[in-house]
């Protein structure tokens, strides 16, 4: 273990390093480009591949193109790059390629607010490609969280053959704290799984079998073909209404039915909570001061609920805060977050409490503290 | 023994016949040239990568026995790019066509040959937008007749070739679906080529291009290609001696660039590696 005093952006790279990822390939854009410029330097030393590609959808193709060859691959973003990579993103969804895409938050819609924070991405990181397609979103609120939980972003996307999206927010990205370092024998490190028949055997997934087929490195002695087209077993084209049932259930049933594994969150005071804060990213931090505020100050017995994994939406675990008082959400955007808790919650109306900003800031414990205490108006 | 068992050697047996092409279409016959090319180099199946993007075209590899990724419209070569740097052993071929390789993905095209990666890239142009069912494509001639150019292209076209050349790719070379021969020649010295390889390959599309402009089936398509091909030393000769004498809808063919003098991508990044670790070590 080692410590340093480093950016959000730059804890995305030691995390990343540390994972086993020796891949980058991106294009810049504030406030993603400390991540591209620490690969830069970083890579080459551990014998790595680094490329500035001439726009983001060409990064994404590399890194998904990269991980077929049996790389950890990563690329970082903000807002108008992230729309570029929309549908590449499905593409390795479809095609079950893992890598881990950044997405810095900035102000948006359009080039908007390019150097102040945002979380208005969050339907984006979801709904973002065309079509229905599963995907696992992860959200950091400290820098020690963007070292953390991009080794846990690169697991998932290992184990689940899947693009994990790293939905960071300008504050986060520059934010410059203490964090411990620990190499890659003190944190669990998950490598996908590799086929074990020989090659006449191995197709790219198997009906009725495992959720999460295992995948065959170029240049391994396995030969099989890779389609965005609804594909059967063999991979190749198929438009049989068996297979693309089937195939659509399997993909999202592999992170439907391991949610265990998937959905992380964090709590605090929520023993004896009869308000809940419900925030992910930045925003959690001003939520867990004012939660804090609260209970000292104004005698309220508040909690807070940090979504780490915002997607797949822990609708169980919201559907427990039916029995909460309030539900306070603080976003940067209109509501998003919010919209969401809507569908689990029994009479929204009545309960849900957003604080919003879309001005670039970020939301303060004070407009949080306020908006709780005047409750639902 | 013919060349055909050749070529059925490395077709892939899970795959559905026949294939997705229309009856006389020319990308059949570029992709028998590709097959034999790749006979002759001596490669295994297993290190070869074959990468395409979306278009009639871009179905090609779904057919061979090697690693074939078929990817999104425009992007083979980001995919192959990321292929080939992953796993430089690997041999990483693109197939992409006019609208593929040239519209949606033009910005890869040129940057790929300024970059000069070590890939051997197949564009099938045949002037139109095949898939889709006919549009007009960046290399759709002046004035022919598509879906969307109902009263004639008023667009000018891509010279393939030439846009490779001038962003800085180290062997070009060019030949049709007539000259098939010619075609497996070029493709095969594309892959001996270190560094960025680009064959444009003219094919034609019967059933879209052929249809709208008075070239009713492919067999006279491909007596086009023949009576309308002139070889680059030809062009040269004309060119000084009886300038007035070139149709200006010629195909020019040969190999235009082919030059070692510029550095490969990988081989380039490699020393920077090399030297880091010398000095950490
Ligand atoms: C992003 C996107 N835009 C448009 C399309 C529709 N589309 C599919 S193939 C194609 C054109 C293919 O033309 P070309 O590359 O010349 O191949 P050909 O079919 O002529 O061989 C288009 C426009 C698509 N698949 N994806
Ligand atoms: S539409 Fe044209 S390019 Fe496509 S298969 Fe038919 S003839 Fe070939
Ligand atoms: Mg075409």
């Amino acid at each position: 273990m080692q410590e340093k005093f480093i950016l959000g952006n730059e804890a995305v790279v030691e995390g990343a390093l540390v994972a086993g990822c020796r891949f980058f390939s991106g294009y810049p854009i504030t406030p993603s480009s400390e991540i591209a410029e620490a690969f830069s330097r970083e890579l080459p030393k551990l014998g790595g591949v680094f490329l500035q590609m001439e726009d983001e959808i060409g990064a994404m193709g590399v890194i998904v193109g990269a991980a077929l060859t049996g790389h950890k691959t990563i690329t970082a973003t903000s807002g108008p790059g992230f729309s570029l990579k929309q549908e590449t993103l499905g593409f390795a969804s479809f095609t079950e390629i893992p890598c881990v895409v950044v997405n810095v938050q900035r102000g948006g819609p359009s080039t908007g607010l390019p150097t102040m924070a945002s979380q208005a991405d969050l339907m984006q990181s979801r709904w973002g490609t065309h079509g229905e397609h599963p995907i696992i979103v992860l959200s950091p609120s400290s820098v020690q969280e963007c070292f953390k939980y991009t080794i846990t972003a690169f697991n998932l996307a290992e184990e689940f053959r899947t693009p994990v999206i790293f939905l960071m927010d300008e504050i986060i990205g520059h934010l410059r704290e203490k964090v411990r370092i620990y190499d890659e024998t003190e944190v669990e490190i998950i490598n996908r799984e590799k086929p074990q028949v020989p090659p006449e055997e191995y197709t790219v997934y198997k009906d009725g079998d495992k959720l999460v087929p295992p995948l065959a490195s170029y240049g391994t002695g396995y030969r099989y073909h890779i389609t965005g087209l609804a594909h059967n077993r063999h991979g190749l084209p198929s438009f049989s209404s068996e297979t693309v049932i089937k195939l659509s259930e399997r993909l999202h049933d592999k992170i439907n039915k391991n949610l265990d594994k998937i959905s992380i969150y964090n709590e605090f005071f929520m023993e004896d909570a009869e308000i809940v804060i419900v925030a992910y990213g930045s925003t959690t931090r001003s939520a867990i001061s004012a939660a804090d505020i609260l209970r000292k100050k104004h005698g309220k017995k508040v909690g807070v609920f940090q979504l780490v994994t915002v997607w797949p939406f822990p609708y169980a675990k919201i559907d427990e805060f039916n029995s909460m008082k309030e539900i306070v959400v603080p976003e940067m955007s209109l509501g998003q977050l919010r919209g969401e808790l809507e569908k689990q919650i029994i009479n929204a109306k009545e309960k849900l409490i957003g604080v919003n900003r879309i001005d670039g800031y970020m939301i303060t414990p004070d407009e949080i503290i306020e908006k709780t205490l005047r409750g639902v108006k | 023994m013919t060349k055909e068992n050749i070529v059925l050697k490395y077709l892939r047996k899970e795959m559905d016949f026949p294939n997705v092409w229309c009856p006389g279409c020319g990308h059949g016959i570029v992709l028998t040239a590709l097959v034999r090319a790749i006979a002759k180099t001596g490669w295994t199946k297993d290190e070869i990568v074959m990468v395409s993007g979306i278009g009639c075209s871009s179905r090609a590899p779904a057919y061979l026995d090697f690693h074939t990724l078929h990817t999104l419209h425009g992007r083979a070569i980001p995919f192959a790019t990321g292929v080939k740097l992953g796993n430089p052993k690997l041999k990483v071929i693109v197939i992409t066509g006019d609208g593929d390789g040239t519209a949606i993905g033009g910005n890869h095209f040129i940057h790929v040959c300024r970059r000069n990666i070590d890939l051997t890239v197949i564009l099938f142009n045949n002037n139109i937008y095949g898939m889709t069912g006919g549009q007009y494509s960046p290399t759709t001639p002046s004035e022919a007749y598509s879906v969307t150019t109902p009263f004639g292209n008023i667009d000018r076209p891509f010279d393939i070739s030439k846009v490779a050349e001038a962003a800085g790719a180290t062997f070009v070379a060019r030949s049709t679906a007539f000259h098939a021969a010619a075609l497996e020649n070029y493709i095969y010295k594309g892959f001996q080529h270190k560094g960025i390889a680009i064959i444009e390959a003219m094919t034609q599309c019967p059933t879209c291009y052929g249809r709208k402009n008075e070239l009713k089936d492919g067999v006279a398509m491909m007596k086009w290609f023949k009576d309308h091909s002139i070889s680059k030393a030809k062009f040269k000769k004309l060119s000084s001696e009886s300038p007035e004498s070139i149709d200006p809808d010629d195909i020019v063919t040969g190999i235009f660039v082919e030059r070692d003098d510029i550095p490969e991508y990988i081989e380039s990044y490699q020393n920077i590696v090399n030297s880091l670790l010398n000095r950490e070590g």
